[in-house]
Formats: structure tokens, C-alpha cells, sequence
């Protein structure tokens, strides 16, 4: 065992990893999964150390994508690092902006008008459908069903792709939401065919069911897989569909209630093993909650205001004071801490990326499994290095 | 204006300042108010009884504070102040042709230097109980050579990387973390690229129509750049 995969100090007293001791007789294999290579998202590096098989080690690497994006935002205005925000995770860039605009209106005391908070969580309902959608393609694809289930998630994310290109002018890099409000209005042919999109996603998600959830080869790689013990997820700080997955009830769009969630009756779905296959049907299942929020939304959005008239853009300088904002993101807990001494630029911005939090457990989860269980445990996690590294 | 967001705490910080002297007798906890509207005050503990505090945190069953959200570093530059002060001293002054000893009081600016300090705040928050956040600091001594701070990760695991990110970033050094590494930066890295002072090296790049921070830039390489040419020539 060389120096740079052990554990430099086992030290006692902490919720640490199990220790795995090899009980084969021929010699440990060091193994650098990554930074290139193709199940890990883009350039994540796991080095493993296996005892045939059987991982014993594993140590996350990160920062190849890193470009301190927390530094770059406390050189510029606050507005002007929304679009910044999209970069983050560039897959649900409109959560992104509504976890960032959250915070700056927590900080000043900013009202959101009804119409933005209907538009906000339209978007962020879809936004989350077509990420859960394509996450579970990609696991499928790492578990070597090539292409039919990723393509069947991408016809159904392009549709929703094509409504916000129609509206903010991007696919994926929206920069939609402002302190206060939003950018444009959803006309009513937006509303259309975003509820069109709506009335077509319960046929969608019944045919992914159908193709997917008890499939014989799915259920063989997932199951009992990477299991997650609930007191541990809470203590390591997991969120999102992960934490959900292992039977935890904690969503904080019904903790917070932030934005105007408490408005709209849907469940919270949970698993019961914590396994892989308990975590895909979390997410099979929050998107089905999600299409009932939408139908909701849908139906009860106002007419209105988008943007709050006393929001202050030019000049915008918040008073002293700090603020810290989340939002249940696709992918988890998404917040953002800010500090002001009263400049146009925020003396500190700090973003809590949940796929870096949600990657503490990793060598916990993957511990004594195969290698090639480490590919789909890793892939179940749902991460974005854009939004791992900063 | 009330923001709707946050979970209402059933206690305040003062109670739960007030809780947290009760159980853990001589930990020094400061309030250390928030003047903006999210109304999110924090508690400065001190680092001789942090795990103490934070395993009471975690582990009463009123406050239940399992679930740790957010780490993060801040770094506060040293100050310079400049006060008036009133001065008296013994002048020798020639009245009426004799010489003598007057007491005389003069206004004198006196500058000092405030050190500055590297601050981590924990964002807790109950999984159990559904409230939050209570916010934590704690602060290094200065930002030089005194820059321990003991790691709350075998309270909390979720503390795990974060701390690993504000150790790299910053430069807080955690004692009793299980394995301080650099985790963004690569581990041959220097210097700590979040702090306030940090200056970022001369990667010049030619371009055709400077302006602005590219024409400061590029003056600055320049400047560097025939300074270090003499350097040279002086050595031949």
C-alpha cells in the first residue's frame, strides 16, 4: 500500500470509512480511475486500490475543472455573476440562478411578485424532470445499455430545452432570473407549449418505467448496491435524491417552503435500502411529483408583474449584513452565502455545491464492492464537475 | 419585511447561547449580530471549547443540530487605525526671557494595526427537527503563523471536504482533521488563492488592443519584465 491511496492518519473518534483488509494472497492493484475516463462525468479521478476485485481504497481527486469561481464573483457586481451561475451546474442553470437570486433577496429583504414565483418554480420543475431524466440515462449508459434509455431521457429533455431556448434565448445557459423578479415574461404560447410539454411527460416517464424499472439486468446491478445507511447520509451532510433515497424525509422546498412550494400538494418519495436502485426510483418518482407541481402551476399562474418595480439594478450595494440561501436543487442542497460591507461587490460568495458534499460518502459506498459496481455507485451519486470544482 | 423562507427557530441565539454556557461551563460565546434582513446572527465560539460545543449541538435533543450544511472560510485583512489622541509633554519654552518647563497638550494621530484574522462559519441546520440555520464562527488568532483551528469533522463528516477546501483556499490549518490536503489546488501549490492579499502570477498574454485591466496588466509585465532583464545583465 503506498503512501498517496492510504489514509495518512486513521485517526479514532470519527465517523470514518470502514477499514477493508484484503484477504486475497496475491498483491494490491493501484488503479487512477479518471481523470478521463468515460463514466465519470468529466474529469473526476478516483485512485483505487483493489484487492482483485474488491475495492479496499478509494480516494477522490478533484479540482481539474477548477477556476475559483468564488473569486471571480467577489471581483464584479452581484448581478453580474449570475451568468456565471449558469456554469456552475450547467445542466439545471435556471435552479442555479434562483438559489443565487434567493440569496441576494434574503440579504436586502427583496419581494419576488406572484407571477416571477410561479414562473421560477415552472422552471425549476422542469428543469429538474430533464436532469433526473438524463441522470438515469447516463446510469443506465454506464451500466452498458448503450444509448436506448439516454436517448429516450434526451427526446424528452430536448423538448424542454427547445421551451427555454424559446424563452430565454439559451438552451442551457439561461441567466433568467434577476433580483426580484425575472428577465421576460412567459407568454401565453410559452405557457402553451410548456403545457403541452407537461401533458406529454406521464406517457414519458410510464414508457421509462416500462423500459426500465424491472428490467432483470437493471435490477441485478442496482440492487443492494452502494447501500447508504441513513445516519450517515445526515451526517455527512448528503442531500437531495441521495438522502431521500436512503428514507430520509428532508426536502427543503417542503422544510423552507421557500418561494411559494407551500402552495402545491405533492409527495415526497423515499427509499427504503439506500441502495442504487432505491436512488434511481426516488428520481423516477420525484419527476412524477414534479409533473403534479407543474399541472398545478400551470393551471393557477397569474397575470401580473414579473419583476418587482422598487428592485434596485443600477447601483445595486446591499447594506451590510450577510445572508445565507438554499434551495433543493436537482442534485441537492444548493446555497449560497454572501457577505456585504456595503460595496458594489460581495466581500464573500461562497457557493455549497451539493455534488462535492454529496461525493464525501463515496469510499464508504463503494468500499468492498467491484470495480465495476464503483462505475454505477458513482454514477447514482449524480454529480456536475463544472459545479464539483468551481 | 419578513422573509418567508427560514424555518423559524424555536430558540433564539441568545437562548441558545444562554443553553450552550448551561452545559458547557466556560465557553466563551460572543453574538456576533447580523445587520441585514435575513436576520441570520451567528455565535462565535471560542477554539478551546468548540468540540465540546459542537457535540452538545449535535447531540441535544431539543436543539438536534445533526445535519451540517455549510463551511466556509473568510478572511479579514490586517486594519490600520488612525485615532486622535490627546498628548500632555514638558516643552522648555523661553517666557519673557526665562527659561522654563510648560505643560502643554497636543492632539497626535496615532496609527495601529488591528490583526487581522481567517474566520470559518458552519451552517447547522436539523434534520430532525426541521429548523434552522444556526451559524457558527471561529476565528485564528492572526493570518500568519497562528492559523490553527480544531476540525469539527469528527462531529460532523459533512465537514470532511469543506474543510479540506478551506484549508487549501485559505490556509486554515484544522487540527485533528483525518486528512488535511489540499483539495482544488494541486498539493505542489504555494499560496492560498482565496485571501484577500493573494496576488496572482504574471500570466501575460499578448493582445493587440490592451484596455482597461488588460492595459494594467500588461504595464505591470512590462515592468516586470525589464526589471528582470537588468537583473540579468547586472549577474553577466
Amino acid at each position: 500500500m503506498t503512501p498517496s491511496i492510504a489514509h495518512p492518519d486513521r485517526v479514532e473518534g470519527w465517523n470514518r470509512p470502514p477499514i477493508i483488509e484484503p484477504d486475497g494472497e496475491g498483491e494490491l492493484l493501484e488503479v487512477a480511475m479518471g481523470p478521463h475516463h468515460p463514466s465519470t462525468h468529466g474529469v473526476f479521478r478516483m485512485d483505487v486500490a483493489l484487492d482483485g476485485e474488491r475495492v479496499i481504497r478509494l480516494k477522490p481527486v478533484f479540482g481539474y475543472l477548477h477556476r475559483n469561481h468564488e473569486k471571480i464573483a467577489e471581483g464584479t457586481s452581484y448581478l453580474a455573476s449570475m451568468p456565471y451561475t449558469d456554469r456552475l451546474d450547467y445542466f439545471c442553470s435556471l435552479t442555479n440562478n434562483w438559489a443565487y437570486a434567493l440569496a441576494v433577496e434574503k440579504l436586502v429583504g427583496q419581494q419576488v411578485p406572484e407571477r416571477a414565483e410561479y414562473i421560477r418554480v415552472i422552471l425549476a420543475e422542469l428543469t429538474r424532470i430533464q436532469n433526473h431524466a438524463s441522470t438515469i440515462g447516463f446510469l443506465t449508459q454506464e451500466m452498458g445499455a448503450s444509448g436506448t434509455p439516454l436517448m429516450y431521457a434526451f427526446r424528452e429533455r430536448e423538448k424542454i430545452l427547445d421551451l427555454f431556448e424559446q424563452l430565454t434565448g439559451s438552451r442551457m445557459m439561461c441567466n433568467y432570473m434577476r433580483f426580484g423578479g425575472c428577465r421576460v415574461d412567459m407568454s401565453a404560447a410559452h405557457l402553451d407549449s410548456a403545457r403541452k410539454i407537461v401533458a406529454g411527460l406521464p406517457g414519458f416517464i410510464d414508457e421509462f418505467e416500462a423500459l426500465l424499472s424491472t428490467n432483470e439486468i437493471l435490477m441485478a446491478r442496482c440492487q443492494g448496491i452502494g447501500k447508504l445507511k441513513p445516519e450517515l447520509a445526515i451526517n455527512a451532510g448528503v442531500s437531495g435524491p441521495m438522502l431521500r433515497a436512503s428514507g430520509v424525509d428532508y426536502d427543503i422546498r417542503k422544510v423552507d417552503h421557500y418561494g411559494i412550494y407551500d402552495r402545491f400538494k405533492f409527495r415526497v418519495p423515499l427509499g427504503d435500502h439506500g441502495d442504487v436502485y432505491d436512488r434511481y426510483m426516488v428520481r423516477v418518482l420525484e419527476m412524477r411529483e414534479s409533473v403534479t407541481i407543474l399541472e398545478q402551476a400551470l393551471k393557477d399562474i397569474p397575470a401580473g408583474p414579473i419583476m418587482d418595480p422598487k428592485a434596485k439594478i443600477r447601483g445595486f450595494r446591499p447594506k451590510p449584513g450577510e445572508a445565507y440561501g438554499r434551495i433543493e436543487a436537482p442534485k441537492g442542497e444548493l446555497g449560497f452565502y454572501l457577505i456585504s460591507d456595503g460595496t458594489p461587490n460581495p466581500y464573500r460568495y461562497r457557493v455549497r455545491p451539493p455534488s462535492l458534499i454529496n461525493l464525501t460518502v463515496l469510499e464508504d459506498m463503494c468500499l468492498g464492492e467491484s470495480v465495476a459496481d464503483v462505475v454505477v455507485i458513482f454514477g447514482s451519486v449524480d454529480i456536475v464537475l463544472g459545479e464539483v470544482d468551481r | 419585511m419578513a422573509y418567508t423562507g427560514d424555518n423559524p427557530l424555536m430558540k433564539t441565539v441568545e437562548e441558545i447561547k444562554a443553553a450552550i454556557e448551561a452545559a458547557v461551563p466556560g465557553a466563551g460565546v460572543d453574538i456576533i449580530s447580523n445587520p441585514s434582513v435575513s436576520g441570520q446572527h451567528s455565535l462565535l465560539i471560542a477554539q478551546s471549547h468548540a468540540l465540546q460545543v459542537a457535540q452538545f449541538l449535535r447531540d441535544d435533543t431539543e436543539l438536534a443540530l445533526d445535519y451540517l450544511s455549510n463551511v466556509t472560510g473568510v478572511d479579514y485583512l490586517d486594519k490600520e487605525i488612525s485615532e486622535k489622541v490627546k498628548v500632555t509633554r514638558t516643552v522648555t519654552k523661553t517666557v519673557d526671557g526665562v527659561e522654563q518647563q510648560v505643560e502643554e497638550t497636543v492632539d497626535e494621530t496615532r496609527k495601529r494595526v488591528e490583526p487581522g484574522y481567517l474566520e470559518t462559519v458552519y451552517h447547522l441546520f436539523s434534520v430532525a427537527k426541521k429548523h434552522g440555520p444556526v451559524v457558527l464562527r471561529m476565528r485564528t488568532v492572526n493570518r500568519t503563523d497562528q492559523v490553527e483551528m480544531p476540525s469539527l469533522t469528527p462531529i460532523w463528516r459533512g465537514a470532511e471536504l469543506q474543510e479540506r477546501e478551506v484549508f487549501d483556499l485559505y490556509g486554515v490549518v484544522f487540527t485533528g482533521h483525518p486528512d488535511l490536503r489540499r483539495l482544488l489546488m494541486w498539493d505542489e501549490f504555494k499560496d492560498h488563492p482565496m485571501r484577500k492579499d493573494y496576488v496572482e502570477p504574471d500570466d501575460f498574454e499578448y493582445e493587440p488592443t490592451p484596455h482597461d485591466q488588460v492595459l494594467e496588466r500588461a504595464k505591470q509585465h512590462a515592468a516586470s519584465e525589464s526589471a528582470s532583464i537588468q537583473e540579468g545583465a547586472e549577474t553577466r
